[in-house]
């Protein structure tokens, strides 16, 4: 056991809520000793309920978590040898700095010097010296954090476990404890599990980072493998800005999209497959249309095509700017091109809106995904005695050719395009309703997946704009459904 | 006219019917107390009332024993309205409304008509009436005031410090104590108060659970109240009794920090 390299080890964790619900569904991760370790995921993913199994508060339904090559799946929190920071700090109201920082040693029943000792060392680390005797409801937010934090590493853990310690804070503040908890965990040299829903913090500060989604680990890796290579539109879209798109996979090394065909880097996806194309706004090119002819004019040096548009046998597209924002450092663009699509673009050189603007991207920039769903939902369904089909719990008109020589009862696979399917803003207006549950731009359309209320996914293309939890009436057009004997998909 | 609609749109002047009835109901009857404990019979003032009472072991051994009672009341419904306040409070604790409401409903019956069930009961299980049934009796009476604030202040409690005190190395048993306790002090403090008040002063509880037998403070009060010639005594065992409560609450209030706790 000795040569175990990890210090936590999460196997297979499954947590199943009362109601149901997995927070967890087959979760595995690794941490080394010394790493810091960022969960990273919107909220309701899981990753607080994952730090509180590894904390012991919760008691995963089935897998094993070992610490130190020891289970302790079941052992009770105080047993382990981790501490944690609380998202609201936690601090005992009825003590005092000192006797904050202190409790844990008092339990164990050192020495009053050693205590001392330790809980002065402490405050120092979290910068804290000469509010011992202070009240905690008579400090800040942030001082309340670092006394928090205090009180967590004066017990000398092997791993520290923080939960979305900075959300609390206000943005200068959170910057600030952010290099300070860097710094802490290079002078302490201890693992930190670190749970944030802010993707900025999760780049800033880890080793590697882990992003969840509902439950399941979508990707880890250092924040430049998650940033720059993302393995699903989750990531994509989570972390930072992009440009998602449907493409198809040519052939390797080449990559259609937005009507064209780019030579990329990525290979192994088979021949016209259908993939997911993701393009960092600051990753596309951008120039001038007009200066292409013209070249290298006097006075603009700045907007110069010429010097800095990267040369070589580059696909290139055209658009025209709708949109320009100034973001500080650069302008952030939507650039609509001939056949519709947009793109986000950020550059550091202005162009106005109904600029004609031309744009690349290197090959080493287009990260091509598989796609995760094509063009169809499909559905396990029923054939009724009506003439009517059921299908993710609602009975549905069918073109009768549909249903010719089926009988009632009879278990059918029910095939929708992601296109066919109608939202409407009023609820009663549909079949079914549900919420607007996760949005990709896909370049020309949006890809929504709706959560029905029954807890039913289905895929939806459509131009419309929703946002996220709107509550929509799901209409499938009885034109829009194939149905098939589900004999073969049985087998 | 603006200045009646000004009159009447005026906070202060609503305050006024309530300022009336404080005055009558609570501050004369007070003065009134006072008044007939420093004068005697004729209404000539005098300090012979108070020195009677001091020199009266009856009514003080009656004090004393009124005092324990209510000490030894109070703690009972401390030993059991804590854990119930605790396990009401607790997070998977399925069905809390109902258990609160459960403790909460012979509140709805005059506590008179509860008591002489109770002896009813105690006469039905052949059980004799005497010390035993009045502290039966003054706890099934108080209990809910000791639960009801325990469980407030409980509830109210932030489950993560309890997280904390375990992830610091506090076993369920230390978090309890080190933990648990100490937050929900106000709570305590206001049962206490609640509990040991009324009981310090009750009577009617007491004739009729001990057959009269066992005479409390109260009962002593009432004694001499409605006797005519004894009314001036009367008040000066109401005025020690009064200061006596008093004390009690302060010392709960200066505890209370003001803010948690609380019947409501």
């Amino acid at each position: 056991m000795g040569k175990n390299p990890f210090i936590i080890e999460v196997n297979h964790v499954f947590k199943q809520f009362e109601d149901g619900k997995f927070a967890l569904n087959d979760v595995s991760l690794q941490v080394k000793k010394g790493e810091f370790v960022t969960i990273l995921g919107p909220s309701g993913c899981g990753k607080t309920t994952l730090l509180r199994c590894i904390a012991g508060f919760q008691v995963a339904s089935s897998g094993d978590i070992l610490l130190k090559g020891e289970d302790v799946t079941k052992t009770p929190p105080y047993k382990r040898p981790v501490n944690t920071v609380f998202q609201k700090y936690a601090l005992f109201p009825h003590l005092n700095v000192f006797n904050n920082v202190a409790f844990g040693l008092k339990l164990k029943k050192e020495a009053p010097e050693t205590i001392k000792k330790k809980v002065r060392k402490a405050l120092k680390m979290a910068n804290m010296t000469g509010y011992e005797e202070r009240k905690v409801d008579t400090l800040s937010g942030g001082q309340q954090q670092r006394v928090a934090i205090a009180r967590a590493i004066v017990n000398e853990p092997e791993v520290l476990l923080l939960d979305e310690p900075l959300s609390a804070l206000d943005l200068k503040m959170r910057h600030d404890m952010q290099i300070e908890l860097k710094e802490l965990h290079e002078k302490l040299g201890i693992t930190f599990i670190y749970v944030t829903h802010d993707q900025e913090e999760a780049l800033t500060l880890s080793d590697r980072v882990v992003v969840m989604n509902e439950g399941k680990i979508q990707q880890i890796g250092t924040p430049t493998d998650i940033y720059n290579e993302p393995q699903n539109c989750f990531v994509a879209d989570f972390i930072g800005e992009s440009n998602i798109l449907s493409g198809t996979m040519i052939k390797d090394k080449k990559v259609e999209f937005c009507g064209q065909v780019f030579d990329c880097i990525d290979t192994g996806f088979g021949e016209n497959n259908p993939v997911d194309v993701v393009i960092r706004p600051e990753d596309i090119y951008v120039w001038r249309k007009e200066d292409e002819k013209r070249g290298k004019i006097i006075g603009q040096e700045e907007d110069d095509y010429e010097d800095r548009v990267p040369k070589g046998k580059f696909t290139k597209w055209y658009g025209e700017v709708q949109s320009c924002i100034f973001k500080g450092v650069h302008y952030e663009m939507r650039v609509l091109t001939a056949d519709n699509y947009e793109f986000l673009i950020q550059d550091y050189h202005e162009y106005l809106p109904g600029t004609e603007v031309g744009m690349l991207v290197r090959p080493e920039d287009i990260q091509i995904m598989k796609k995760e769903h094509y063009i169809y939902n499909y559905f396990e369904g029923e054939v009724l005695k009506n003439g009517k089909v059921r299908f993710i719990g609602a009975e549905w008109e069918v073109q009768p050719k549909q249903i010719e020589g089926l009988e009632p009862g009879e278990k059918v696979q029910v095939k929708v395009p992601f296109r066919s399917i109608d939202l409407q803003d009023y609820e009663e207006e549909g079949k079914l309703s549900g919420e607007v549950h996760f949005i990709l731009y896909k370049g020309n359309h949006y890809h929504l997946t709706i959560r029905t209320d029954e807890g039913y996914d289905l895929y939806v293309n459509t131009n419309d704009v929703w946002d996220d939890g709107d509550r929509v009436g799901v209409v499938i057009p009885p034109s829009a459904i194939s149905i098939q004997k589900s004999e073969i998909s049985h087998e | 006219m603006s200045k009646v609609i000004q009159i009447f749109s005026s906070r202060r002047t609503w305050a006024w019917p309530y300022i009336l009835f404080m005055l009558l109901f609570v501050v004369l009857p007070l003065i009134l107390v006072g008044v007939y404990a420093f004068t005697d019979i004729d209404g000539h003032f005098t300090l012979h009332n108070f020195a009677k009472f001091f020199s009266h072991s009856e009514a003080i051994q009656t004090f004393l024993y009124s005092v324990m009672i209510a000490v030894f009341n109070t703690a009972i419904c401390l030993l059991i309205g804590y854990p119930a306040a605790y396990i009401m409070a607790q997070e998977d604790f399925k069905t809390p409304k109902v258990m609160a409401m459960l403790f909460i409903l012979p509140m709805w019956i005059n506590f008179l008509l509860r008591t002489v069930a109770t002896v009813e009961l105690f006469n039905m299980l052949g059980l004799p009436l005497g010390e035993g049934a009045l502290l039966f009796g003054l706890c099934y009476d108080y209990l809910p005031f000791m639960i009801y604030p325990i469980y407030n202040t409980l509830q109210k409690m932030d489950n993560s410090l309890v997280e904390a005190a375990q992830d610091l190395g506090a076993s369920r048993w230390q978090s309890f104590w080190k933990v648990i306790v100490p937050l929900s002090m106000p709570g305590v403090y206001s049962g206490v108060v609640m509990v040991f008040m009324p009981t310090v002063s009750t009577f009617a509880i007491a004739e009729l659970l001990t057959h009269n037998n066992i005479k409390l403070f109260g009962s002593l009060i009432q004694d001499y109240i409605t006797t005519t010639d004894l009314l001036n005594y009367g008040a000066v065992l109401s005025l020690v009794l009064l200061i006596i409560i008093a004390l009690t609450s302060f010392f709960g209030d200066n505890n209370n920090d003001g803010e948690k706790g609380g019947m409501i």
